[in-house]
């Protein structure tokens, strides 16, 4: 693809997140037409100052489309990281155990109660945003102490952290009986109830993680092609793989902090990326990136919308949908391409 | 720039277990070396240290005059190319962009590609032949035309020592022929110091200046063509009866296998 017809492609792509973003202002309990969305977004004259539609538009759903949207792209940025750093296209965010350090993190606050936070996250969000990260860099530790192969070593420890952890969680389930709802709310993902504090502790990291992995595009070319080639022209592979590890954990950490664990949209994001616009991590970046703010949009709209008033869990539907979506993927890839990155 | 590899008493194992022994063994600039033995005897793994991919456990590789483990990567790459034997291609980029990424050690990590390093992957492709299929996924190539990719990713590096583990295994005859040319060409015409493992002893006849033959990790005799490529040598390192003759229209060793057909076969099938 031209870079020309590519920068088309990624100027329509980014019009199509616009127009979600706008129709996912008006989902909801009170539905508001795109047309008066625009208007008190845009602070039109025609809007009563003191309408309800301003309330609920601004102060209300602003937030969460956006929140919903950032996390989306940056779920889908760790994704396409992940699946080229240890090339293969089943890795998604929480390969390596950020989620299930982060299931840990919340459940512990959740149960003992904790009430301080810092930087703007709540208590539930920071015990996450920390037992994912300590979850990855305890992952790091055990697979560089295993000796040489350390994407091997990391896909291993990352399977047993997470399974270690997973039992701690749902010990924690069964003692704390009363919280056990919270828990699995939690546990399910989703944006109900947020609003601009989370956007706001949340949105820096996964801004700057997302803009470092755009950064590490060629190094994560490079990964693509295998260690040995990698190596052979120059790259450090202590230093990339450190650096993209980290980058892509900061993201996922954030995400999981703003709105728990939302599954699959990091699996099939880049997939979807990759398959319209090639495998270059300068194109798949961005477009996984937007792709993902899209999905992740649709399943919030969803989730609010199909047994409203009622709200589920977005994670629900994008495990849904996603996995219905990813065997349709699987099906009508053409036979004898091999499945990589 | 024109670079002298050597290997001073190098000793490579893999968990312990020795697979390259006390090999001292020199290529320079403007030769095509090739390293032959049968399978298994270790030509891949001192290729591989050679690379700097492999860390011997004594010994040094030494590259114009520096210890390979004493310089970067980055350093290395920008001299020093290697095109592996199983071309395991898994990038799914198109072959251009595969072989753009042979630019990375002169351009770095983060600042886009010049007209030069276009020009440059833009040569290389063409020189392998696949300029038709420039825009091709790579995962969709035959074995052969990945093989070619990976050979011109590898020249787009622009090294002055080139490393090829046995580059013509999924070649047919023409592309055996083609790629051998080009890499004595770069060698002859261009300084170019090859070291390539190869399979077919005839090929390491026609296209090396000079064969080192290895014997269960160990460099059994390096020398010209004609000095190694010997019914002796060969019978006792590969451990069958070999035939050598003269090209019936080079002065070269042709070499044949001398097997008596009405033998019976024993467990013998293993040699290619």
């Amino acid at each position: 693809m031209s870079h020309r017809r590519f920068t088309l492609y990624l100027l329509l792509l980014m019009g199509i997140l616009l127009a979600t973003l706008v129709f996912s202002l008006g989902v909801g309990a009170v539905s508001i037409p795109p047309r008066r969305v625009l208007n008190v977004i845009l602070n039109s004259a025609q809007v009563d100052r003191d309408s309800t539609d301003i309330a609920i538009v601004r102060d209300l759903r602003l937030a969460r489309v956006l929140l919903a949207a950032l996390v989306g792209a940056g779920l889908a940025t760790a994704g396409a990281a992940f699946q080229a750093l240890f090339r293969n296209p089943l890795a998604d965010p929480y390969i390596i155990g950020a989620s299930s350090g982060a299931s840990l993190g919340a459940t512990l606050a959740i149960t003992l109660g904790l009430s301080w936070g810092f930087a703007g996250f709540g208590p539930v969000p920071l015990a996450a945003f920390l037992g994912a990260l300590l979850a990855v860099f305890l992952v790091y530790i055990i697979a560089g102490s295993s000796g040489n192969s350390t994407v091997i070593g990391m896909l291993l420890a990352g399977a047993a952290l997470s399974t270690v952890l997973s039992s701690a969680v749902s010990m924690l389930m069964l003692i704390s009986n009363e919280s056990i709802h919270e828990i699995f709310a939690w546990l399910m993902g989703g944006f109900s109830g947020r609003s601009w504090i989370q956007f706001w502790s949340s949105g820096p990291y996964l801004v700057i993680g997302m803009a470092l992995l755009w950064l590490c595009s060629r190094p994560l070319d490079a990964l693509s092609c295998g260690d040995d080639t990698a190596q052979t022209i120059g790259l450090s592979l202590r230093k990339a793989r450190g650096g993209i590890v980290a980058a892509a954990s900061l993201v996922t950490a954030a995400a999981v902090a703003a709105s728990g664990i939302i599954g699959f949209v990091g699996l099939i994001s880049p997939h979807i990326a990759r398959m319209l616009f090639g495998a270059t991590h300068k194109r798949l970046i961005p477009t996984s990136a937007l792709i993902g703010a899209i999905l992740t949009l649709f399943a919030d709209d969803l989730a609010r919308t199909i047994m409203a008033p009622l709200e589920i869990p977005v994670g629900i539907i994008t495990s849904l949908v996603g996995g219905v979506f990813f065997i349709y993927l699987l099906k009508t890839r053409e036979q004898g391409t091999r499945g990589g990155p | 720039m024109t670079s002298t590899l050597e290997l001073v008493n190098v000793t490579c194992a893999y968990n312990r277990e020795p697979v390259v022994r006390h090999i001292s063994l020199q290529a320079h600039p403007g030769e095509v070396l090739a390293l032959i033995g049968p399978n298994g005897v270790g030509k891949s793994t001192l290729l591989r240290t050679m690379a700097r991919l492999m860390r011997p456990v004594d010994g040094s590789v030494i590259l114009v005059n520096r210890d390979l483990w004493q310089t970067s990567a980055r350093e290395i790459a920008k001299q020093l190319a290697f095109a592996a034997q199983s071309n395991d291609v898994t990038w799914a980029a198109t072959v251009e962009q595969v072989v753009a990424l042979g630019r990375a050690p002169h351009r770095g990590w983060f600042l886009p590609l010049t007209a030069h390093d276009r020009q440059i992957v833009q040569k290389a492709i063409e020189l392998v032949g696949l300029e038709h299929l420039r825009d091709r996924t790579s995962t969709k190539l035959s074995g052969g035309e990945q093989q070619r990719m990976v050979l011109a990713r590898v020249l787009a590096q622009e090294p002055s020592i080139l490393l090829l583990d046995e580059p013509t295994s999924h070649l047919d005859l023409k592309y055996q022929t083609d790629i051998l040319s080009l890499i004595r060409h770069l060698a002859h015409q261009e300084g170019l110091t090859v070291i390539v493992s190869l399979h077919d002893l005839n090929l390491a006849a026609i296209y090396a200046d000079r064969v080192a033959l290895l014997s269960d990790g160990e460099l059994a005799v390096a020398g010209t063509p004609t000095e190694v490529l010997t019914s002796d040598w060969l019978s006792q390192v590969y451990g069958v009866p070999i035939l050598v003759m003269k090209h019936p229209l080079r002065d070269i060793p042709f070499i044949l296998p001398n097997i008596d057909l009405s033998e019976k076969v024993e467990n013998d099938t293993e040699s290619k």
